[in-house]
Order: structure tokens, then C-alpha cells, then sequence
């Protein structure tokens, strides 16, 4: 099939960026950063600057992928990474418009590659429990409700992607930072810390310049793990309650 | 006291102070929708107006209203404030298509609020104003009732009979219904409250409140109006 592609170029956060039109010919078996390879080859042979994108595992599981195709981050397969979407959801003569997550708080580098170290920072601040846990032990010797295991493991399958906050027409990161507040509060590990955990990431997550959630849900909806809004009401109550009892 | 502080200012704290005031103003329009209902009575006005002054001159009721209009002020400035950091934010927006989720109301509440507080100012500048303020107002006796009441029904009678009014009036119910579509259950959200149980519940009764309550109140104009 032959493609049209229109794909934002920009060299740097400090450049103006503008969209490139490139001609590209790709078959359905091609995973989508499979089309991006084959023209990034013919770009380098015919002596030109490839089209800089994100990728690692390339199998669903990095988060790494970014990229908004036709509006929608990740492209138009629910729950599934660009990495995962391929060409047989096109046909010849699509044209295709490729652009970086926008957010104020996911400065572009480069092209089609964002700086998403402000989820790091989130994380930084609180994601993570302050006692060595030593060894994995037995996956039985503490014993947690299935259910409750369940749902802990849902938020646990975040990847960070930010494809939530690209989505969010407020620019908000309520989701990613729900999901793992939740995903350590439903555990018994987690729990303990959670009063704390809560008003830190939630201040360092205001701190970086993300939006204000307005309960659009657009971020449960394009999220390639399915998260779940849930998770952001456990979050703004958690969070409430952490306000009003603390020390 | 530093808490307070810092979460009225936190994301999360805004976002308490749009739910909560919303929940207020959602509470306030079933008493004010109940009240104006007297519209449609084939008195002459006598249990509207009598219900009117009541509503002028009760102590504890003059107490509440100014609750509202300050809770009104505080939503709308808050929304507005949110509004601007959120555009902000976002920094630009993908040129092609549409993401999923985020219906049509919840990506323009900050429109569909700024269109309501365009109403409201029409609204209290033709009959608040008037009642408050101006002794523009005739007074009628009522047998049964002590003291003679300012005649409001009269007035409004006279203002929905101006098509212009009328229409302000309808596109005001209309922005406000879907202004509710999205913010009855995005209130409770907000708050924390959603779970599989009462959320589907929640939102069942969120779309017949955005549903009904805005309709009544564009019953009152149009039934003045076309003089049923
Ligand atoms: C009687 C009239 C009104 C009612 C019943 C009402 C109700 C609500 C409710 C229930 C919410 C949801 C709160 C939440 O998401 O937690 C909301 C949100 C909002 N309202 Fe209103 N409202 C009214 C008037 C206004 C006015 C006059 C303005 C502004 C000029 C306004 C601006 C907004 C904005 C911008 C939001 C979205 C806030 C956000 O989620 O970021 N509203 N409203
Ligand atoms: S919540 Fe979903 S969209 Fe957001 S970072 Fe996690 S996996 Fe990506
Ligand atoms: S490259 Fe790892 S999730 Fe797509």
C-alpha cells in the first residue's frame, strides 16, 4: 500500500516545528514503527535526517512509543502501544498524520520525541514504599484478598506511556499518577505510606505543570492499558482524607 | 493553618471547591424550579408574589442568598481560573482528528459557564434589581394577607411577553442543561465518589436532573409567553 505520511519535524524544544510530507510504501504485515523504519532507510540513503521517534520493547510493554497518529495518541486501536498497531488498519492511500504527545509538561526534543522526565520526578516524590523488602518471597506467605490483588495489579500495568496526559485536553497526568498511587495503596506494603505518598506526588505532579483533571474520562479512553477512572477517585479521596487527618 | 491553604490552591483542592459550590447551586435550582412553579397559577399572582416577598424578607433566607451569590462568584471565577492554567497546560493540540472520551460538555464547561453567567446577570438585572433596589414595582393587597406585597409576577409577566427575552431565556436553560450533563456526575468524581454500585446510579440521575430541571424552567417563560 502506498501511504502519505505528515510528520512533524522539529529540531529542538527551543525550534519551531511544522509538519513534513513524506511518500511511503508499506505492506499489512508491518507493525507501524516497522512503516516508520522503512522510511527512516530511505531517508538516511537519500542522504536526509531520519524521522527521530521513541522505542524499546516493541512489544507493549515499555511505554516508550509516543506518538499522536490521526488526533489520537497511540493510534486508532483501543488499548493497544503504536508498537502494537499495524498497517492492516490501513489502506492504500491513507494519509497519515503523525505528531509528538503535546503537553506543556512533555517538552518536544526532537521530531516525534517528548521529554516525559516529569513522570520521573512523580514517581520520585512518592512511588515507591521506604522499607527493603529483601529477597521476592513467597508469593503466598502474606496473604492478600483476590480482588483486592486484582485491582492492584490493573493500576500496577501502567507504563507510563503519557499517553493520558497527550489525550487529556486539560494536559492532566491524574491518571498515571492514580494509577500508582492506587496500585502501592492495595497493597499491604503500600498501604502504610499511603497518607504521605498521596499529597507528595500530588504536589510534585502540580509542581511540574500538569492541567487539572475536569473528568473529561478522554484519558481512560485512549489509555493503552484500559486504566480506569476509578483509580483517579480513589486518588482525590485518598488525597481529601490525607489533607484532613495527617500530622 | 498552612493545610487549608494548601490544598484550596492544590489541583485537587480547586477542583473540591468547583464540586462543591456546583453541588450547592445543583441543590439551589430544585428550590428555586419548586418556587417559580407558582408562575404557571392562574392567581393573579397572589401565591407567586406572597411566596416572593417571603423569599425578600425572611432573615435566615436573606442569609442563604448571600451564600449564593458568592458561591456562584466563586464557582465562576474558580472555573475560569482552572480554565486558563488548563489551556495552558496543554500546550497546542494535535492538528488531525479526535481523541475518544471527553464528550462535547465536559471539553466546554468553561463556555457553557460563562454563556449561564451571561443569563444570570440578565436574569437579576430584570427582576432581582428591580425588586431590591428600585421602588419600580406597583404594590397589590392580597385578602388573607397581611401588608401589600410588590407585584414581581406582573413584571415578569410583562418581560416574557418580549420574544427576545424569551429566547435569552431558553439558550440560557439550554447551556445550563448541558453544562449538567457533564458536571452533575463529574461533581461526585471529583469528590471521590464513584464506584460500580451507585456510579451507574449517580449518573442515571444526573442526566434526568440535566434533563428536567432546565425544562422546567423554560416552561415558565414560554407558558407566559404564548399565554396558556
Ligand atoms: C447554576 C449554575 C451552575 C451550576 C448548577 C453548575 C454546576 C457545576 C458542576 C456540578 C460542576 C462540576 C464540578 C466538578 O467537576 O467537580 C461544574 C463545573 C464547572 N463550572 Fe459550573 N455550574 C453553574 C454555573 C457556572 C458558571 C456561571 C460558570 C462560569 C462562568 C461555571 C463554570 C464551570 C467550569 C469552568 C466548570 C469545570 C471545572 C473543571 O472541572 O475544571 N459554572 N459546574
Ligand atoms: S495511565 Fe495509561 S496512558 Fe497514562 S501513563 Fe499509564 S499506561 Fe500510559
Ligand atoms: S516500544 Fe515499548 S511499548 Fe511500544
Amino acid at each position: 500500500m502506498k501511504l502519505t505520511l505528515h510528520i512533524w519535524r522539529q529540531r529542538s524544544s527551543k525550534e519551531k516545528g511544522s509538519f513534513e510530507t513524506y511518500a511511503v510504501t508499506a505492506n499489512e504485515h508491518m507493525s507501524f514503527l516497522e512503516m516508520l523504519d522503512v522510511l527512516n532507510q530511505e531517508l538516511i540513503e537519500a542522504k536526509k535526517e531520519p524521522v527521530a521517534f521513541e522505542h524499546d520493547c516493541r512489544e507493549g510493554i515499555c511505554g516508550a512509543c509516543s506518538m499522536v497518529i490521526n488526533g489520537r495518541p497511540h493510534g486508532p486501536v483501543k488499548g493497544t502501544t503504536t508498537c502494537q498497531v499495524h498497517m492492516r488498519h490501513y489502506k492504500d492511500g491513507d494519509h497519515i498524520w503523525i505528531e509528538p504527545f503535546r503537553a506543556q509538561s512533555f517538552p518536544v526534543i526532537r521530531d516525534l520525541v517528548v521529554d516525559r522526565s516529569s513522570f520521573d520526578r512523580i514517581i520520585q516524590s512518592g512511588g515507591f514504599i521506604s522499607v527493603n523488602t529483601g529477597q521476592a518471597v513467597d508469593a503466598n506467605s502474606i496473604p492478600i484478598e483476590k480482588d483486592q490483588a486484582g485491582e492492584a495489579m490493573d493500576a500496577a500495568s501502567c507504563i507510563g506511556c503519557g499517553a493520558c496526559v497527550a489525550a487529556c485536553p486539560n494536559g492532566s497526568a491524574m491518571l498515571f499518577t492514580a494509577a500508582k498511587v492506587s496500585h502501592l495503596a492495595l497493597m499491604p506494603q503500600g498501604a502504610i505510606e499511603n497518607e504521605r505518598r498521596v499529597q507528595a506526588m500530588v504536589e510534585q505532579m502540580d509542581k511540574e505543570g500538569f492541567g487539572k483533571c475536569s473528568n473529561t474520562y478522554a484519558c481512560e479512553a485512549e489509555c493503552p492499558k484500559e486504566i480506569s477512572v476509578l483509580h483517579i477517585a480513589r486518588l482525590n479521596r485518598s488525597y481529601f482524607k490525607s489533607m484532613l487527618t495527617s500530622k | 493553618m498552612k493545610w487549608i491553604t494548601k490544598l484550596l490552591t492544590s489541583s485537587l483542592g480547586q477542583k473540591l471547591i468547583m464540586s462543591l459550590t456546583g453541588i450547592f447551586l445543583i441543590l439551589f435550582l430544585i428550590v428555586h424550579l419548586v418556587g417559580n412553579l407558582q408562575l404557571l397559577a392562574h392567581d393573579n399572582g397572589e401565591s407567586f408574589n406572597i411566596y416572593a416577598a417571603f423569599m425578600s424578607h425572611n432573615p435566615f433566607i436573606r442569609v442563604i442568598s448571600i451564600g449564593l451569590y458568592a458561591f456562584i462568584l466563586l464557582h465562576s471565577i474558580q472555573g475560569i481560573a482552572l480554565w486558563l492554567t488548563n489551556r495552558k497546560a496543554k500546550g497546542g493540540h494535535s492538528s488531525k482528528g479526535k481523541v475518544a472520551g471527553a464528550d462535547w460538555s465536559s471539553r466546554n464547561m468553561a463556555l457553557l459557564g460563562v454563556l449561564i453567567f451571561a443569563f444570570l446577570c440578565i436574569h437579576m438585572g430584570d427582576f432581582w434589581v428591580k425588586m431590591r433596589f428600585t421602588d419600580s414595582l406597583p404594590l397589590v393587597n392580597y385578602p388573607g394577607h397581611e401588608g401589600a406585597v410588590e407585584d414581581i409576577f406582573s413584571r415578569v409577566h410583562v418581560a416574557f411577553q418580549n420574544i427576545w427575552i424569551v429566547i435569552i431565556y431558553v439558550v440560557g436553560v439550554i447551556a445550563l442543561a448541558f453544562h449538567l450533563v457533564h458536571g452533575f456526575q463529574s461533581a461526585f468524581q471529583t469528590l471521590g465518589l464513584n464506584h460500580k454500585k451507585y456510579t451507574p446510579l449517580i449518573k442515571g440521575i444526573g442526566w434526568l436532573y440535566a434533563i428536567l430541571f432546565p425544562l422546567g424552567f423554560a416552561i415558565l417563560p414560554l407558558y407566559h409567553y404564548f399565554n396558556l
